[in-house]
């Protein structure tokens, strides 16, 4: 168990999550606390223990899977090594006899038999059929490095999910209910495919962790953190966890804002009140005199380009600095590809900034000519149109890559957005090592900016609004 | 350092197995599911605090509340507040009893500053010591539940106080000494996660994240608040209620929320949920109008 519990905790350090000693500790003496046989125990037991933070429940659990759920408990008593052969016959724990009944249905029946499992809501015949179907269908080799994505595809064109969908929604069909139960029925039988598509993945996860051993297939089924999660080549499951996250961690980024600017409240001396003050005293300045600190808060220009590519980033960037705009005097949001536009009105009236986020492609003058940035000429026209109410108080924040389609780069207007504003930084959600190959230009315009940025993902985003003044 | 317990076995043979937990609490009136009682199980028999989150009125409150019930011990409360600080946290030395007391000397007459000593040492005696919710706690001479309420509203820095008492169940007074716990209170905090816990906190809290329950136990939820109910309109109810949680609104339907909903359901006569009630008793279970439009326009294009 200690080293199973060592090699988990190597896994959960390796994808990023926090695990101290002390809650290593926590952890091992907690184990002592239950029973090991019980695996749902043991879960919760490491989960209170070793992580601390509900965004990283998700890695836990996948982790977990594969440490601790890789081989049913009677294979694991005996300690055989799970060969594909063997793995037949233990697929379900209910017993070998289910396992040898499912073998000789016909492919027609084993999808008959997850209907029936599924509309009866049998958890343990779902698991069977699952298993039973992996065993014919994913065609598992041993020994390759895979995630297994392959394998599901190949037992999903067989064990037809979508069939099985549509097929719960006639028998629902036939009952005779209102619009607002049909929707509910509907959600309820979504729920429970999506449940048998688990179902299915976590049997190829058993075998594939039976085939290999767990530390290698954490190795290639390891997700990034939400907050690692890169904006550019995020799935679009990512990107709806990315949104879930958003405004919790909004409202962290306010709150701990807002106290970095109460606490740091040094203002000047005010030396004629302190002279009047001394008057008192002899003419011995006892006490000091300082004027009001003066709320500091800064106005953001946001200007984003909203191509393709990088409006993901954008999207998001826009998003947190709304969510947390009481923390500035003002936010404006300027959207271009190569044309430019301003939409802080668009944005204040909806209620929504997600809504608005996902229509910024969509219809805006933005885009001027063929839909391909034009960094030089959007900049250009931002600095003619706006470049007078850039003030001494204002920073101005550049979202994008930066890649330029070898238009002009038109590097000056930094220079001149600069001298006005407080600060001009630059954010560009590529790595590092992209920046300068193919088109893009950053090399040319970093020498304008104050702050040149990575921010591939939320933690670097955040890094970054944090240490805005 | 927690398996210290063993004295008190006797009366806490409701922390016998995470299943007697959830068994307990289900007769004190809390519907926990699995993790929830091996996690309280885990925090009575390792001696550590509970570090509660989740979105608001999920019942975290509540659990601490429950167990407290359940094991039949006191429940101290401590509401956290922007600005609490250390006199309403711990403990505030009686300032006018000790006055009066140096008075009272003096008109005493006899040898006045010569015993200044003596009567330093009295002034600064347990008898002035006025004890603060987290000294309570440690003082207790009986079991006791220690519930430290929405401790992200602390500031940062009074966060700190709490790390003495949390980790070593004890807490110094410069004056006095260190006072240390004779029983090892049961703590749990709880916290809406609208800021960042310090790490060093979370290190000594196990930690619980209740989410809004499955369907099928909050329907249980609710047919234990509202026992008159059919369990088919309890069904309907949570169903409603979880099509809306997948909606992105500001605030979701709590499980309170859903409490509510149906005690209204059920004064209003209804036998069967349908979309036009669903629409006139909105405001029950959404508190901001944004939402409630949301809501209507799609349940209405579900029909």
């Amino acid at each position: 168990m200690e080293t199973i519990l060592a090699a988990f905790i190597a896994e959960l350090r390796a994808i990023g999550v926090p695990v101290s000693l002390s809650e290593n500790v926590d952890a091992a003496a907690a184990l002592q606390a239950i029973p090991l046989t019980d695996r749902a125990q043991v879960k919760s037991a490491l989960a209170a223990t070793l992580v601390k933070n509900h965004d990283h429940y998700g890695a836990f659990d996948l982790a977990f899977e594969i440490f601790f759920g890789g081989r049913p408990p009677a294979l694991a008593a005996e300690g055989t090594p799970n060969g594909s052969g063997e793995a037949n016959g233990a697929g379900g724990k209910p017993g070998h006899g289910t396992g040898s009944v499912l073998s000789r249905l016909t492919e027609e029946e084993l999808n008959d038999l997850l209907y029936q499992a599924v509309a009866g809501r049998d958890g343990v015949l779902v698991t069977a059929v699952a298993s039973e179907a992996v065993d014919r269908w994913a065609g598992i080799e041993p020994g390759r490095v895979v995630a297994g994505t392959f394998y599901l595809y190949r037992t999903l064109t067989r064990l037809d999910l979508e069939a099985l969908r549509s097929r719960l929604r006639q028998s629902a069909d036939g009952e005779d209910l209102s619009g607002l139960a049909r929707r509910l029925a509907e959600e309820d039988q979504d729920a429970r495919v999506d449940a048998a598509r688990a179902e299915v993945e976590a049997e190829i996860r058993r075998r594939l962790i039976a085939d290999r051993d767990a530390q290698a297939v954490a190795l290639t089924l390891r997700r990034p953190l939400p907050e690692d999660v890169e904006f550019l080549n995020a799935s679009r499951a990512q990107l709806g966890d990315l949104r879930q996250t958003i405004r919790p961690l909004a409202r962290k980024m306010a709150a701990r804002l807002a106290h970095k600017r109460r606490h740091r409240r040094r203002a000047a001396l005010d030396f004629r009140r302190t002279v009047r003050k001394s008057l008192a005293t002899g003419g011995v300045p006892v006490d000091l005199a300082f004027r009001k600190p003066r709320p500091a808060k800064p106005e953001i220009m946001l200007v984003a380009d909203i191509s393709g590519s990088v409006s993901a980033f954008a999207g998001f960037t826009i998003q947190l600095a709304y969510a947390i705009k009481s923390e500035f005097s003002r936010v404006r949001s300027f959207v271009f590809v190569d044309g430019i536009e301003e939409i802080t009105s668009v944005l204040e009236a909806a209620a929504d900034i997600t809504t608005v986020t996902h229509r910024l492609n969509l219809g805006t003058s933005a885009v001027r000519l063929d839909g391909h940035s034009d960094y030089g000429l959007a900049l250009e026209t931002f600095w003619d149109r706006w470049g007078g109410q850039v003030r001494s108080r204002t920073s101005v924040i550049i979202l994008g890559d930066a890649r330029n389609n070898y238009h002009a780069s038109r590097a000056w207007v930094l220079t001149a957005i600069r001298q006005r504003a407080r600060h001009l930084y630059w954010l560009n959600p590529e790595p590092v090592a992209a920046w300068d190959t193919g088109d893009s230009i950053m090399r040319e315009y970093a020498p304008g900016c104050d702050l040149v940025a990575e921010c591939r993902n939320l933690r670097q985003l955040r890094s970054f609004v944090e240490g805005l003044d | 350092m927690g398996v210290s317990r063993g004295t008190e076995g006797g009366e806490l043979g409701c922390f016998a197995s995470p299943a007697v937990v959830g068994d307990a609490l289900g007769e004190a009136a809390y519907l926990a599911d699995e993790r929830i009682s091996s996690v309280v199980f885990l925090g009575q028999r390792l001696g550590k605090p509970v570090l509660v989150e989740g979105p608001a009125g999920t019942g975290k409150t509540e659990l601490a509340k429950a167990v407290a019930r359940m094991a039949g011990m006191r429940l101290i409360r401590l509401q956290c507040y922007e600005g609490l600080d250390e006199a309403k946290a711990l403990y505030e030395w009686n300032y006018k009893k000790q006055l009066l007391r140096i008075q009272a000397e003096r008109t005493g007459g006899a040898g006045e500053l010569a015993d200044w000593a003596e009567l330093e040492a009295d002034i600064f005696a347990e008898e002035f010591l006025l004890s603060r919710p987290l000294l309570t706690a440690i003082r207790a001479a009986d079991p006791v539940v220690l519930l430290i309420d929405e401790v992200d509203r602390l500031d940062v820095e009074t966060e700190a106080l709490l790390l003495e008492v949390l980790s070593d169940y004890q807490v110094s007074i410069p004056e006095l000494g260190t006072v240390t716990a004779t029983q090892t209170p049961l703590v749990f905090l709880t916290s809406n996660n609208s800021r960042e816990l310090s790490e060093a906190l979370k290190r000594r809290c196990l930690y619980l994240y209740i989410d809004y329950p499955t369907p099928d136990r909050e329907q249980q939820i609710v047919l234990a608040h509202v026992p008159e109910l059919s369990p088919v309109l309890a069904g309907q109810v949570t169903g409603v209620v979880r099509s809306l949680r997948q909606l992105e609104l500001k605030k979701k339907p709590s499980v309170s929320e859903t409490i509510d909903w149906a005690q209204t359901l059920h004064l209003i006569g209804a036998t069967q949920v349908s979309n036009q009630l669903v629409l006139d008793t909105l405001h029950v279970l959404l508190k901001h109008q944004s939402d409630i439009d949301k809501a209507a326009t799609e349940l209405a294009a579900a029909r």
